[in-house]
């Protein structure tokens, strides 16, 4: 290590590229924040402490072995399904239960378990032989499904998808047999009509809208419309920063949330959305090679999981801003506004950086 | 079976790296391609349908207005203000951005009328009027908020999308129903007026004049609309003005009424239905055009109810029918001068010419006696005496000899018989009768009688008021008929000072020999400074000399050996009471023709209401006025 840096700064555990291609996403997200919340710049702030304290996250946790994140593992499982079970009864937030009002900050039980599940998985899967057999594969559906029913119920379909995603990238990860996962593809698709049955109404018209925008141009289908004129309005290179008049003259809706991306592209065009997938893709390369490079099973499978997570947060809000898939509440992950999500992520690249500070060194 | 653990019961760390490796590779590979696809979407909405939207985004962003040009101001021939523009505010909604069609449409009316009371008639009107504009136009639902309606719906704003309290000028009338028959008003622009107007024009306009003036010189007073592309938000909050054309205003309108005269000649028919027009002789300016009863014009402004209009339409007298312009009256004996001059003219008598009245008047061969209004007859009369005296003999033995056709051409010439072209809209044309007439509509022969009756005005003869004023402005004018006009002058907008208006002239009556106007002229004289004249009792105390002819319009036909006695018949049955008027005599400087609606004999009804006109415009200090 050199001696001109201080030695946190010094220490093994942090990866320099992780972290440069982290702090460009969240540096641009800043930017962009500042022209979608019409420039308000006391919200800025806050986006920032808020990412701050997500770093700060990312530090202390980069600094913990995964042998002892491991052992934490289960505990934190179950607080995060009691904290889901009291988010039932006493939560707050507008026609859903999503948050918990701790007193100090409000919290969101649901994005902890975007970390508890895969760690569950992978702490299940650590000593077990791969791929799993049909009882370890069992119970890993358990481990999953029970947090997923009761994110459901809060109702959040987003989030809930995108737990029960991490948690069979871990069973894909861990090697689960192509036909048994074309099973359970088979299966989901043949659900898809009970799910229908099974929708709240407003996620009905969510699909709707999804499939028709135009039918209802001034209800339903007015975000998406309104979000696809931002994003082709942008064009090449975009109307320029704090230009883009669908976002400035609020025809985007939730535009410092989850359309922010929409305000991104209006403003920045194709040339920033492209890098801005780029940047994401190389994070998700880097952290698959991280995966790659751990030193067992439960850190191979967690750093897969996480990386491949991220994907899916990016390819769904990619794909409702630009209207190819239907809205769901799934942010632009370290872009949009909201401190959960952040230090969710954060915190899960920190327990990344770990894994590569205690990473084979020779293979 | 999904892992072999039969055969293999210890975890092989090698295998499961591998197995790692080649399962991130396939996943990395799919999100590439995920990614790809993700970015090609992209692709296709920035670059190819980039124009589209593109346009869409600034359609959404700008907006273009009509900027609504103020009406024109409307003052009288004294500069005093009889129309003007008052602010105010009106509810609008834009049907376009309410969802939910048109239940959402109902819905949101409901939801407002908690704050701001709307009845069925606001709705009604409302969807009536939405078929004139286009989706996105703001469609007005209800006119003249009050202060507090405003308030309510200021703090309740976020919760009404698509509808907005917009402010805007109101038209009122300071003077009410003294001027409605002139004036008229204007009122919520329909499906009718849209096309009658360039609609482009009329864009941001929501209201129009309906009757009257206001009707007439629409155009005028109307202005033209400029428009301004605005940035506006999502909520159509106006952000910021981009480009902007001004409206050029209405012109501002200067009408020949005097207030002060029109006011006097409507306080001085009471309460008696009737009529008042004034004209000046000089240039067929209309000084004063009265018709009684009348209606307050500002409750039309905002759009009337159904009830309340129901009431003006059935109130006594009906207020609405305007006597001035289009009240058909029997001009009786005011004829007599127009038929005299008629005689003199076609060389059928001279003003030396006398005739004997002696209370009877037959046709040879028949036995039917045609009446003077003495019993036992005036004696021998020439033109001036018959005129002073109103002797129907002198008349009936003139309009024998002349016939009915001829009468009727010579009368024609003053606009008896059609209408004057008055700058208001819906004047009657009275009637004129000939033969042709009669066989044209009665299908029917003309009978001698009809000819005799018809040179003291009565018979088929039918005049308005408004024609009997112009007819006699030509008589004392030397024979000039107008085609009189409200408009005195205007004032355009960006113009220092009003500008005179002409008035047309319809036809020059030839005067054959000077003399036998100034015969006609001199017995309308004698009528009311004669020793004998009907209506001597009218020139007292008077600051100028005066001229007129008093008539009695028939209401109820008597049998031919009957008498009137006007206490024996009903007051609705009575005659109504005519007189026309000019002053000073030396240099008229006003025409008048006043009829009170069963008012009995003209000279008792009439002729003081034409009197306290006459005051009205003589005794006025200031003769002319610099205009406005």
């Amino acid at each position: 290590m050199k001696r001109w840096l201080p030695a946190w700064a010094g220490a093994p555990r942090l990866d320099p590229v992780l972290l440069v291609l982290l702090l460009l996403i969240m540096g641009f997200g800043l930017i962009v924040l500042y022209s979608a919340s019409g420039q308000n710049m006391a919200l800025v702030n806050r986006q920032a402490v808020r990412l701050g304290v997500g770093l700060l996250a990312l530090l202390v946790i980069s600094q913990v072995p995964p042998r002892v994140l491991r052992s934490w593992t289960p505990w934190l499982y179950a607080l995060g399904i009691a904290m889901l079970l009291a988010t039932l009864v006493l939560g707050v937030g507008r026609g859903t239960q999503r948050w918990l009002d701790l007193g100090l900050f409000r919290f969101q039980p649901s994005e902890l378990m975007k970390l508890a599940v895969p760690m569950m998985v992978a702490w299940y899967l650590h000593p077990r032989i791969l791929p799993p057999d049909w009882k370890n594969t069992g119970v890993t559906l358990g481990i999953l499904l029970v947090p997923t029913l009761l994110i459901y119920r809060q109702p959040d379909l987003g989030t809930s998808l995108l737990v029960a995603a991490s948690g069979v990238f871990t069973l894909y990860l861990a090697g689960l047999r192509w036909r048994v996962l074309f099973g359970f593809a088979g299966l989901a698709a043949a659900a898809a009509p009970v799910l229908w049955l099974v929708m709240k109404e407003y996620q009905r018209d969510r699909v709707r809208t999804f499939l028709n925008p135009e039918a209802d141009p001034l209800g339903h289908g007015w975000n998406i419309i309104q979000s696809k004129i931002a994003v082709g309005s942008g064009g090449l290179t975009g109307k320029g920063w704090l230009n883009g008049t669908q976002s400035n003259l609020e025809f985007i809706p939730e535009r410092h949330t989850d359309f922010i991306l929409a305000v991104l592209s209006e403003e920045f065009g194709l040339v920033g959305v492209l890098l801005l997938m780029l940047a994401y893709v190389l994070l998700i390369a880097r952290g698959l090679y991280i995966a790659n490079m751990a030193r067992d099973t439960g850190s191979r499978l967690l750093a897969g999981a996480l990386s491949l997570t991220l994907f899916v947060y990016v390819l769904v809000n990619g794909g409702m801003v630009s209207g190819i898939l239907p809205v769901v509440g799934v942010p632009l992950p370290l872009i949009s506004y909201g401190g959960t999500s952040a230090v969710t992520l954060l915190a899960g690249f920190g327990m990344m950086m770990s894994i590569y500070g205690h990473r084979k060194f020779i293979r | 079976m999904i892992g072999n653990t039969s055969h293999r019961a210890i975890k092989d760390e090698y295998d499961e790296q591998r197995l790692f490796a080649s399962r991130a590779w396939t996943g990395f590979t799919i999100i590439v391609l995920l990614m790809l696809a993700l970015s090609a979407r992209y692709v296709w909405l920035q670059i190819f349908a980039f124009d589209s939207f593109s346009t869409r985004s600034e359609s959404n962003r700008v907006a273009v207005r009509p900027v609504v040009p103020n009406r024109g101001m409307i003052y009288d021939r004294r500069g005093r203000v009889i129309a003007e523009n008052q602010p105010a505010y009106r509810l609008e909604i834009v049907p376009e951005k309410i969802p939910g069609k048109a239940a959402g449409l109902e819905a949101l009316m409901d939801e407002l009328s908690t704050l701001i009371p709307l009845d069925e008639d606001d709705r009604k009107n409302f969807h009536m009027s939405r078929d004139n504009y286009r989706e996105f136009d703001s469609v007005p639902l209800k006119f003249n908020l009050n202060e507090r309606e405003v308030a309510r719906f200021a703090v309740n704003r976020h919760r009404f999308r698509g509808a907005d309290v917009v402010p805007y000028l109101a038209r009122n009338y300071p003077y009410g129903e003294l001027l409605t028959h002139v004036l008229g008003y204007t009122g919520r622009l329909d499906a009718d007026d849209i096309a009658s107007v360039d609609a482009g024009n009329y864009r941001g306009t929501r209201t129009i004049g309906k009757i009257g003036v206001e009707k007439y010189h629409e155009k005028e007073l109307h202005g033209t609309s400029g428009f301004e592309r605005v940035e506006t938000n999502v909520r159509g909050r106006v952000l910021n003005v981009l480009e902007r054309q001004d409206a050029i205003p209405g012109t501002d309108l200067i009408l020949s009424i005097d207030v002060a005269v029109q006011r006097a000649a409507w306080e001085a028919l009471g309460d008696r239905p009737g009529s008042v027009v004034a004209i000046d002789p000089a240039d067929g300016s209309v000084i004063a055009l009265v018709s009684k009863p009348a209606y307050d014009p500002n409750a039309f402004v905002h759009g009337i109810s159904q009830r309340a209009y129901n009431e003006v339409l059935k109130a006594p007298g009906r207020p609405l029918f305007n006597r001035a312009l289009r009240g058909g009256y029997e001009p009786g004996s005011t004829l007599k001068p127009f038929v005299g001059l008629a005689g003199l003219e076609l060389d059928l008598v001279t003003p030396q010419t006398r005739v004997f009245s002696n209370g009877r008047f037959y046709i040879q061969g028949y036995d039917r006696p045609y009446r003077d209004w003495k019993d036992t007859g005036h004696g021998w009369v020439d033109m001036g005496a018959a005129l002073e005296q109103s002797v129907n003999t002198y008349f009936y033995q003139l309009a024998m000899d002349m016939g009915i056709d001829r009468m009727h051409d010579y009368l024609a010439q003053f606009g008896f018989g059609s209408a004057t072209g008055i700058d208001v809209p819906g004047e009657g044309k009275g009637l004129l009768p000939s033969r042709e007439w009669k066989r044209a509509v009665h299908g029917e022969p003309w009978y001698p009688g009809e000819t005799i009756i018809a040179g003291i005005g009565q018979g088929f003869n039918v005049v308005t008021p408004l024609q009997l004023s112009n007819a006699l402005a030509a008589l004392v004018n030397g024979g000039t008929l107008y085609a009189p006009r409200l408009l005195y002058a205007a004032k355009p907008a960006g113009t220092e000072r009003a500008k005179r208006v002409a008035v047309p002239v319809t036809a020059q009556v030839a005067v054959r020999d000077a003399e036998n106007w100034q015969t006609v002229l001199d017995g309308m004289d004698r009528v009311v400074n004669g020793l004998r004249g009907t209506a001597r009792i009218i020139a007292e105390d008077a600051h100028f000399r005066m001229a007129g002819k008093t008539g009695t319009a028939q209401v109820y036909q008597l049998g031919a050996d009957k008498e009137y006695v006007e206490e024996e018949v009903a007051e609705h049955l009575r005659d109504h009471a005519l007189f026309i008027a000019f002053a000073p005599v030396e240099a008229p400087r006003i025409a008048i023709a006043v009829v009170v609606e069963h008012g009995g004999a003209g000279s008792r009804a009439a002729a003081p209401v034409a009197r306290a006109t006459l005051d009205a415009w003589l005794d006025q200090e200031v003769e002319r006025e610099p205009l406005p």
